[in-house]
């Protein structure tokens, strides 16, 4: 199926863009993520994180669905 | 009610201007200001960057939440994205109430809250060239992230 996913402040620099289509099999957020960190190195660890589908935050053991908006959120800083 | 993520400069002026109210008898605000250090080293300026859709919604579920917990008239919120210089409002909370206990705790309820629920990230950028994401980095481990905020 495929997916999108967003990158924002540290991990869209550690990516190198801001968003991509990724063609997926069945699987959570949290294991998509384990997959990118792995072969971006990303230097932020899940549990640092929060995540989002289709622009609400969603738990790490969500299945991914087709066409899916993912949005990995670093650890925030407003203010 | 309205919470703002706003490109341009924040006129506070303005924003209070929405929130007057006849049946109010107080007004307390708040303002975050980008200063010049942090944690000894002197910072030239920031980069503020949001999930603007994600930080609209959660930003609106704050202000709620402060309407249901305080006995407040109206209350808003505005924060700034992209660069930003010394000196410059990064962020903006006003609130009118009947009284001033009120306004003051919903004011501090809404600055809180958003500095730790919503999608937004600041990127600090020091003199001599280094940057650092708040929070993000190890540079950061004393998670002190506060601007103008003490």
């Amino acid at each position: 199926m495929k997916i999108s996913v967003q990158y924002y402040a540290i991990l869209r620099e550690q990516r190198g863009l801001s968003d991509e289509e990724l063609e997926v099999s069945t699987q959570t957020v949290s294991e998509l993520y384990a997959t990118l960190k792995n072969k971006h190195r990303f230097s932020l660890d899940a549990d640092s994180l929060r995540v989002a589908v289709n622009d609400e935050f969603v738990k790490w053991e969500q299945v991914l669905d087709n066409d899916d908006r993912v949005t990995f959120i670093p650890p925030v800083a407003g203010g | 009610m309205f919470f703002m993520i706003e490109e341009n400069p924040l006129h506070p002026h303005e924003l209070h201007d929405q929130l007057t109210n006849q049946a109010c008898g107080g007004y307390a605000s708040f303002e975050g200001w980008v200063r010049k250090q942090h944690n000894g080293r002197m910072v030239t300026g920031l980069e503020y960057e949001a999930h603007i859709e994600l930080a609209k919604s959660e930003g609106i579920r704050v202000l709620k939440e402060s309407s249901d917990l305080f006995d407040i008239c109206d209350c808003a919120c505005a924060h700034r994205i992209g660069k930003l210089e010394l000196g410059e409002i990064a962020v903006w909370v006003g609130v009118s109430a009947t009284h001033r206990d009120a306004a003051f705790a919903a004011c501090r309820f809404i600055i809180d809250e958003v500095k730790q629920r919503l999608p937004i990230w600041k990127k600090e950028f020091f003199r001599g060239g280094n940057t650092n994401w708040v929070n993000c980095e190890k540079l950061s481990e004393t998670n002190e992230t506060e601007y103008g905020i003490q």
